[in-house]
């Protein structure tokens, strides 16, 4: 996934959004920046498919050594699918954070959230200020 | 005091360094209207020999079950103490240490407790132990409010009458002020009729809670319990006596979810309740769902084999109110006892531990039903101790006939089952011997009527 | 002297058909196991634990005692813990069998001199708190905690009140806010100043009237006395709130002021701190909580009484939340706690106070000009450091001086809490140690800040293992040994 042209949320999740059978399906993922700042990330905590997620909710989580961090949905909908081998590949959240490290699929039930997400150049300022 | 080192010239010395005149000036902080004018009412101090000899009068007072002939257990035992497990845990490197936050100056509190963990699941058939909790009944607890977080269950606990009244009080103390149900089947017959768990478990239960052996010393069915609560997608925690699994099935082995035991046995003095151990194992699938510190294997820098507190995201000082547990401490010197008895007894050790107690405790059951007042009161199977009932219903004018001859001859029921007001529990250990049963069983059989007693 | 082989497991020490034990013959008449209990119940063999003789038990652990740091070997000056020293007289005396071998279900008239201790423990601890109804059967602090929030939370279902929300500063210990997530209340964070105190303004937005118990370390975490402690109390109780005193910092006020005389409603007691209480490698501890009057008929029970020459527990007590553990309490380590306070009498728990606070002064003069004290020149029993400026200029961060000390002989300071603090160093020395010996620490710091910052990174240098691979631990747990196969 080019990273250029995804969707940003101020929590640093991604976003991608495509559609299929005419449901508008949203693959989220960790930023690249995120991921640094957590370092040595230990255990991903990913939802469950079929629970439902709402903007601004927390609805998994990832942890390092001594912290934990929630992971937010940017979104509101229902998740269709997780990326279950992260859980033995850690790895890569932060080699493939765009690719292989997505966490989730959700099917939107509602396109509010949409609208207060980043695109790559307004992610990069917030970044640049945090 | 003994304790200081400050003498009053090195505090002058140290309030100059500080900038100060004298000691008061840094109390300045708190606001005089707060400031304690005169003195604590408290007694005067006293130095060590005044203390010695005012403490072991008070010690005195006391009759110590332990140095005695003791029956009395329902959750707290009068097992032997081998000679290593004092020896060990006096040693003021591990009883004057801390928490093992510096590893590299830890690694003998951790590597103990890693060996705890190691020696608790091989005991319990579980993947995974804690560190250890507070003692039995909080960890009853504890191993509840971990089922409603892994079943995503909020709706309902149940529990039968035969686990210990404290842990199920401990237990509904814990669940008060959260929405969860606690629903008790009484067990009349001395143990779970595994049909009438079947009736209330449904799909908002988040798991069953038994003991086995049971309050009662009765043995429970833990399989068929098990497979009711499986069969609502509810958890099996299982409340056993660690003694007890040197005969008996393990709990991992019997279907139990989570297995959670009072650890005193282990090797810690009954010192009137407490500190104790509390033991909690569970599957490997919770494990981040556990209360408590964890000490997990890995390497160091020079790829040596040692031991840190590991998934400490779990924990209060990480997730704040999101932890599994409010719980900061574990009970590391009684986990240390517990793996110092259990090292020294050894296999062989605890079997013959559980053997022998069972065999007393079936033989002082039988001397005492052959008396004329006193029948066993539950036909079921048990392990280390019984259910006396008198037929006079006089439990305390025997229980006091027998304390007369420096006999503790059990405790009696009536205070937490009415129904049982005509009874008493009696264990046996291992450490009880024939002639002391037979004391007993001469003792309470010779006590003929109240009037007898009153006039004696 | 360290013995190479100690760090062998005792399953790798296990020899089939060792023996560390041997009970004596059955004496009485011995039936078949199948004829006790049926088959299903019976383990095939019994649990695979060691087989190990007695000197390889006693060897095995007398070497593991060796790589610990321990209060009777080092200093520790672990900022929140109060390691202070262990007195010796208060482990015989509670080991005297008359304390430790008392069955917790003895009738009364045979633990007279048990309950007399304990009936006087809980006024001595009223006395200091200032509170007057006292429960000793919380097991640790946090347990504590819990116990009091269960009890402010009968309080107001009692009395009709829907209060859902526990108020507790950002600085406080984790404990707090896990405390009340479990006693079904809601926790909300109030902002620290800068300066270490509560930040009034923050505390009056957030208190309404659901707010049902404010939580409060005074001294708190960074060592300072909360001066406005009468104001927020005073803002907490006009809205119909309690406030919760978190005792863990008692060390620094006994005898000099009273919780109850600043307005707490509820507190505990870390005997295992403040009264001396060996820390046991993490444990036992106790957590005695002290209450206002009309708090009392909602502690826990029993509570010892004394009636008639007869001290005896009262079950008596209908609104009480009921038990919050099995039996009476940890009572071995209460039991030293009542020797600690008898030792020390009025005049020696406050001296306890004036040198604990004076220690940790002296040590905060000593180090500020190289380590900051962000909250100011002054503190309580402990203060908070701050190694920001040297991780800034050399790289050397809390963490690298923590583990380089160890090298010197002190065990490290508390780091990175409280985390409002960055690169944070608390120090506790407490007022059982010498001069002497805070100096030689304070020249260690100050050699330590002059070493090259590579030599930090890899610290320590001379002990058994040195920094070990957290994140292999916490990414592939392995908490037990396995039997091979």
């Amino acid at each position: 996934m080019n990273h250029e042209e995804l969707l940003y949320a101020e929590t640093h999740e991604w976003l991608h959004l495509a559609e299929q059978d005419g449901d508008k399906i949203a693959t989220i993922g960790i930023s690249a920046f995120a991921v640094e700042a957590l370092t040595d990330l230990v255990y991903i905590q990913l939802p469950e498919v079929g629970q439902k997620v709402s903007v601004g909710k927390s609805f998994g989580e990832v942890e390092s050594v001594k912290a934990v961090s929630d992971l937010y949905s940017p979104i509101e909908g229902e998740v269709i699918e997780v990326n279950e081998s992260l859980a033995n590949d850690l790895e890569a959240l932060s080699t493939d954070p765009y690719g292989k490290g997505w966490v989730a699929k959700i099917k939107l039930t509602d396109e509010g959230g949409l609208a207060n997400l980043m695109d790559i150049d307004s992610y990069r300022k917030q970044c640049s200020d945090d | 005091m003994t304790y200081f080192f400050n003498t009053p010239q090195q505090q002058k010395e140290m309030c100059e360094v500080i900038g100060i005149q004298d000691v008061d000036e840094l109390f300045s902080q708190i606001p005089a209207e707060f400031r304690l004018t005169g003195d604590l009412q408290l007694p005067a101090a006293m130095g060590e020999l005044e203390l010695t000899q005012h403490m072991t009068g008070l010690a005195a007072k006391n009759y110590p079950a332990g140095q005695n002939v003791c029956f009395l257990g329902a959750g707290s035992y009068d097992h032997f103490i081998p000679a290593t497990v004092d020896a060990i845990a006096s040693r003021s490197e591990f009883y004057t240490s801390y928490t093992p936050y510096q590893p590299e100056v830890s690694q003998g509190n951790l590597q103990a407790t890693f060996e705890y963990q190691s020696l608790i699941c091989q005991l319990t058939g579980m993947e995974v132990s804690n560190a250890s909790l507070y003692d039995g009944g909080s960890a009853v607890a504890e191993a509840v409010l971990m089922c409603l977080s892994a079943t995503r269950r909020y709706g309902k606990v149940v529990t039968v009458g035969s686990v210990h009244p404290e842990y199920r009080q401990t237990t509904a103390t814990y669940l008060q002020n959260l929405e969860t149900e606690l629903v008790t089947v009484p067990t009349p017959g001395g143990t779970a009729a595994p049909e009438q768990i079947a009736a209330v478990v449904d799909d908002t239960t988040a798991c069953v809670l038994i003991q086995h052996p049971n309050f009662f010393g009765c043995l429970e069915e833990v399989e068929a319990i098990a497979q009711i609560a499986h069969d609502h997608g509810a958890l099996l925690v299982q409340s056993f006596d660690p003694i007890s699994l040197g005969l008996l099935k393990r709990p991992a082995d019997l279907g139990a979810d989570v297995a959670v035991a009072e650890g005193q046995s282990l090797g810690t003095p009954m010192q009137f309740g407490g500190p104790y151990l509390g033991i909690l194992a569970c599957r490997e699938k919770f494990v981040r769902r556990m209360p408590g510190r964890i000490v997990g294997q890995t390497e160091d820098r020079h790829g040596r084999r040692c031991w840190v507190l590991t998934l400490q995201t779990r924990e209060q000082h990480i997730r704040r109110e999101k932890a599994t547990s409010n719980i900061c401490t574990n009970q590391g010197l009684f986990a240390l006892r517990a793996s110092v008895y259990l090292a020294t007894m050894g296999p062989k050790g605890l079997k013959e531990t559980a053997t022998l107690s069972m065999q007393k405790a079936h033989y002082a059951a039988e001397c005492l039903s052959n008396t004329s007042r006193l029948e066993p009161a539950f036909a079921q199977p048990f392990f280390k101790e019984f259910v006396v009932r008198d037929e006079n219903g006089q439990v305390q004018q025997l229980l006091n006939a027998a304390q007369q001859q420096g006999i503790l001859a059990g405790v009696s029921l009536g205070k937490w089952f009415p129904e049982l007001s005509d009874c008493f529990l009696v264990t046996v250990t291992e450490k009880r011997t024939k002639s002391e049963i037979d004391q007993l069983t001469a003792c309470l059989g010779s006590v003929n009527s109240p009037s007898e007693i009153l006039h004696a | 002297m360290r013995n190479r082989l100690a760090t062998k497991l005792l399953f790798e020490l296990s020899q089939p058909d060792r023996e560390g034990s041997q009970l004596p013959p059955c004496d009485v008449p011995e039936q078949k196991i199948e004829d006790i209990f049926p088959t299903s119940a019976c383990a095939a063999s019994p649990p695979e634990l060691p087989e190990l003789s007695e000197p390889d038990v006693v060897r095995h652990y007398t070497n593991l005692s060796t790589l610990n740091m321990s209060v009777d070997t080092h200093f520790y000056p672990l900022g929140s813990c109060t390691m202070k020293y262990n007195p010796k007289r208060n482990e015989r005396l509670a080991a005297l069998p008359g304390f430790s071998d008392l069955h917790p279900f003895q009738a009364e008239e045979t633990i007279q001199g048990m309950l007399q201790l304990l009936y006087e423990l809980q006024q001595m601890l009223a006395e200091i708190s200032g509170l007057p109804a006292v429960s000793l059967q919380p097991a640790a602090g946090a347990h504590g905690e819990l116990t009091a929030l269960m009890v402010a939370a009968a309080y107001f279902r009692d009395n009709n009140q829907k209060r859902t929300k526990v108020l507790a500063p950002d600085s406080a210990h984790g404990t707090n806010p896990a405390s009340a997530a479990m006693a079904g209340f809601e926790t909300i964070a109030i902002k620290s100043l800068p300066n270490g105190y509560v930040d009034m303004q923050d505390l009056n937005n957030k208190l309404d009237d659901q707010v049902g118990v404010l939580m409060i370390t005074n001294p708190n975490t960074l060592g300072l006395f909360e001066s406005q402690i009468g104001q927020i109390v005073n803002a907490v109780h006009e809205r119909g709130g309690l406030v919760y005193l978190d005792g863990a910092n008692m060390n620094a006020i006994l005898g000099m002021t009273r919780p109850g005389d600043f307005g707490a409603d509820m507190m505990h007691f870390n005997p295992h701190k403040t009264f001396s209480g060996p820390h046991g490698g993490g444990g036992p501890g106790a957590g005695p909580i002290c209450v206002v009057d009309f708090l009392q008929p909602y502690l826990p029970i029993p509570s010892v009484v004394h009636d008639k020459d007869l001290y005896r527990l009262n079950f008596d007590q209908p609104k009480s939340i009921g038990q919050v553990r099995s039996f009476f309490g940890n009572v071995g380590v209460l039991v030293r706690a009542y020797a600690y306070i008898r030792t020390h009498g009025p005049d020696g728990l406050k001296q306890v106070a004036q040198n604990a606070v004076l220690n940790a002064n002296y040590m905060l003069s000593r180090v500020r000009h190289i380590l900051p004290v962000p909250q100011g020149n002054r503190c309580m029993h402990e203060f908070v450091a701050t190694a920001s400026q040297l991780k800034n200029d050399k790289g050397i961060s809390a963490m690298d001086i923590a583990k380089r000390l160890l090298d010197f002989g002190f065990h490290a300071p508390t780091v990175y809490f409280p985390a409002t603090v960055p690169e944070s160093i608390m120090i506790e020395p407490t007022e059982t140690e010498s001069r002497a010996t805070l100096d030689a620490f304070t020249e260690t710091l100050f050699r330590i800040t002059d070493e090259p910052s590579e030599l930090l990174h890899e610290a320590p240098h001379s002990t058994w293992i040195s920094r070990p691979n957290e994140v292999q631990a916490a990414r592939q747990p392995v908490t037990r040994w396995k039997p091979a196969g």
